[in-house]
């Protein structure tokens, strides 16, 4: 992380109903510590709302957090307001409590990495890094 | 131990009353070969310091428990939180597990549900039915409870913002059962204030929202006079990352604003604080849990008499309900969670829990499968029928260890009251988001520990192993959002919608007077509106509340 170039924009997002974000606060924070930017949209907003966060913050990557079972309508859904609004090469990481089987269908729908209990923050971070990475040569490279 | 004059007047007023109300569970509590197991076992001499702190179980302040004898009278409520998909399903567990020695329900609603949406909702897409069952009317509440005797059994429902539609609901299945509410127990959560610091299903602001459960609380004392009308929760905060003296100080302070929410609104003490309940959380950490439980006793006792005036003792037990702690189980190993699940329940037990919710082993992954619900109910039977824990009261009294924590945990939380107390009070410190933030700071302090590795976690930061095999989980098939829209929409073809919204009018004219709101949600209830048509008419009166992240 150190001797980054530039400081990443990241919004981490929680879409549906679910009101657990003990796990998308702590990412946020960790997020910080280790040089990004990170908003929060708070609990409770539609996929609609949070793709309009992510364009107007100029985000590099959202992630997502849903406990409630509900991940493969919601995540899906976000993918799909991002690119309603232009915004479809913002990568789409998510997490939360995510039965594995259900890995091939969100990768499927375009969430880039999806993460479960007991992952380490650091590969988290890691990933968020790496995703910000492409989606910034991807951009320079337009 | 009845030299002491005030044993000797515990053993004579309390003990006996009790024997003679309710019997002990054997006529003689041994060990195999048969020496005795003491009662309640006391120090050589019972000094002031003793009686001021300890006491004995049954009396002021607590500390060894609300009941004289504890689980040698009757064990602990076995209450397994249960409730998916639909109405029938969940109906099917129910049976299921009151079959299985379960002695009482505990109804998990979706999340559509708790926050007043009816399942066709925009705002409900991809969540009808996923953590808990999807009840949009009094036909799905009949359904639930179908060939359930309300009667005999006691309800618990995690219902808090649209807490005082679901308990309508349930009153009007009670009646048409022929059971009178007086007649009716049971526990609704309506525990607003802890939603907005942790767990997250609010609609309207505080205020209104402390309307509504005074208002709740008016309403049962007269007509459900056996329901506990509120669950003041501390294992949500305490899920969402707090500490344990965190749990104990954020939960009592929101006690102290219901109960001053009551007085303002006119009640007299003594008609409702004995059905204030408690709900905290069971984490692994076995002896500061124990001592948790019995400083919580001590401190409500405290602040009912001292800050409140109680008269009775009844106003100042504080009873509670005990779930052992979801964010401590694993993705990985899963069996290692039984384990887990097992020290929590322990600890909740020898802290003197009035029920208990035991975790099931794969809920890090989804739902528990019904295999998982009954190893999790079993390890509950094997806590009461083998181990002999209950069998004495409030064993770990006196070791100097717990005796300190139990101490140490009552001073840091009263502590922690008095900050809040001048900050405001309780509404005040979550409308600025102090709460919140001594929380978010404990859960992102406890999760560098993990990261660093000085906190162990088995199974996840050591001892890990190589996972081949996937354990069976629980899915909620996609057709039963489907199937509940469509349930809905043949509900609102069918019945009188002219009754349906002159009743919903009545509430409106309700919620924007002083009248209490229970009559007129009842009535709409009855006539078959739908949860979410109820909740948008109190939405339009009170506004709604939104996280600002």
């Amino acid at each position: 992380m150190a001797g980054r170039s530039r400081k990443y924009r990241v919004l981490i997002g929680k879409p549906g109903l679910d009101g657990h974000d003990r796990g998308a606060k702590i990412l946020a924070r960790a997020l910080r510590d280790a040089g990004f930017e990170a908003v929060y949209t708070g609990i409770r907003r539609t996929a609609d709302e949070i793709a309009a966060a992510a364009v107007q913050e100029d985000v590099s990557a959202v992630g997502l957090s849903s406990l409630s079972g509900a991940h493969l309508r919601l995540f899906p859904a976000v993918v799909e307001a991002l690119k309603q609004r232009g915004a479809g090469d913002i990568p789409v990481l998510g997490g939360g409590v995510i039965p594995d089987e259900d890995l091939a269908a969100l990768k499927q729908a375009g969430i880039v990495e999806v993460y479960t209990p007991g992952t380490p923050l650091a590969q988290v971070v890691e990933a968020f890094e790496n995703a910000c990475d492409r989606h910034q040569k991807g951009r320079s490279g337009k | 131990m009845a030299e002491h004059p005030k044993a000797r007047e515990w053993e004579e007023k309390v003990l006996k009353k009790s024997l003679h109300r309710f019997p002990e569970r054997k006529e003689k509590f041994t060990h195999h070969g048969g020496e005795e197991v003491p009662r309640v076992a006391c120090p050589e001499s019972i000094d002031a310091p003793y009686v001021e702190k300890l006491g004995f179980p049954g009396q002021y302040p607590f500390t060894r428990g609300v009941q004289p004898t504890m689980y040698r009278g009757r064990f602990w409520t076995m209450r397994q939180y249960a409730g998916f998909s639909n109405a029938a399903e969940s109906n099917k567990r129910y049976r299921y597990l009151l079959e299985h020695g379960t002695t009482g329900l505990s109804v998990a609603f979706d999340l559509p549900t708790q926050i007043g949406y009816d399942s066709d909702d925009p705002m409900s897409v991809g969540e009808v039915g996923k953590v808990g069952v999807a009840i949009d009317s009094l036909a799905d509440m009949e359904v639930l409870f179908d060939r359930i005797p309300l009667d005999t059994v006691s309800t618990s429902m995690t219902i808090n913002a649209s807490a005082s539609v679901l308990l309508a609901m349930y009153v009007a299945v009670a009646e048409k059962q022929g059971v009178p509410g007086e007649k009716i127990q049971g526990t609704i959560q309506n525990d607003i204030l802890k939603e907005y610091v942790a767990r997250g299903t609010y609609i309207f602001p505080p205020r209104p929202s402390l309307r509504i459960i005074t208002d709740i609380f008016q309403w049962c004392s007269k007509h459900t006079p056996a329901f506990n009308t509120i669950s003041i929760s501390g294992y949500h905060i305490r899920e969402a990352g707090s500490t344990a003296v965190q749990e104990v100080a954020f939960t009592l302070a929101n006690g102290i604003a219901y109960v001053q929410a009551a007085l303002d609104a006119g009640m007299e003490l003594d008609s409702f604080a004995r059905r204030l309940s408690f709900f905290f959380n069971a984490s692994s950490d076995l002896l500061e849990e124990v001592a948790k439980f019995r400083a919580a006793r001590r401190l409500w006792a405290r602040i009912m008499k001292e800050r409140f005036s109680a008269a009775k003792p009844s106003s100042m037990m504080l009873r509670f309900h005990t779930q052992t702690a979801g964010n401590t189980l694993t993705a990985q190993q899963i069996d290692n969670n039984v384990v887990r699940v097992t020290l929590q329940a322990l600890a909740a037990v020898l802290g003197g829990t009035q029920s208990l919710h035991t975790n099931s082993r794969d809920e890090a992954l989804a739902l528990p499968t019904e295999d998982s619900v009954r190893t999790a109910l079993r390890t509950q039977q094997v806590i009461a029928y083998e181990s002999g824990v209950g069998d004495s009261v409030d064993p770990l009294a006196g070791s100097y260890f717990i005796e300190q924590l139990t101490d140490g945990i009552e001073a840091q939380a009263s502590e922690l009251i008095d900050t809040i107390d001048r900050a405001g009070g309780v509404v005040a410190a979550i409308e600025d988001g102090f709460v919140q933030r001594q929380i978010e700071n404990s859960a992102y302090d406890y999760q560098q520990e993990i990261e660093r590795g000085e906190r162990v976690v088995v199974g996840v930061n050591q001892f890990q192993t190589d996972e081949k095999v996937r354990p069976p989980l629980l899915r909620i098939d996609p057709e039963v959002e489907r199937a509940q829209v469509q349930r809905l929409k043949a509900l609102r073809e069918s019945r009188d919608n002219g009754q349906v919204q002159a009743a919903l009018a009545k509430l409106g004219e309700a919620a924007r007077s002083e009248a209490n709101l229970m009559p007129a949600i009842l009535e709409a209830v009855r006539s078959y509106a739908t949860l979410g048509e109820i909740c948008r008419v109190m939405r339009d009166a009170f506004g709604e509340f939104r996280d600002a992240g």
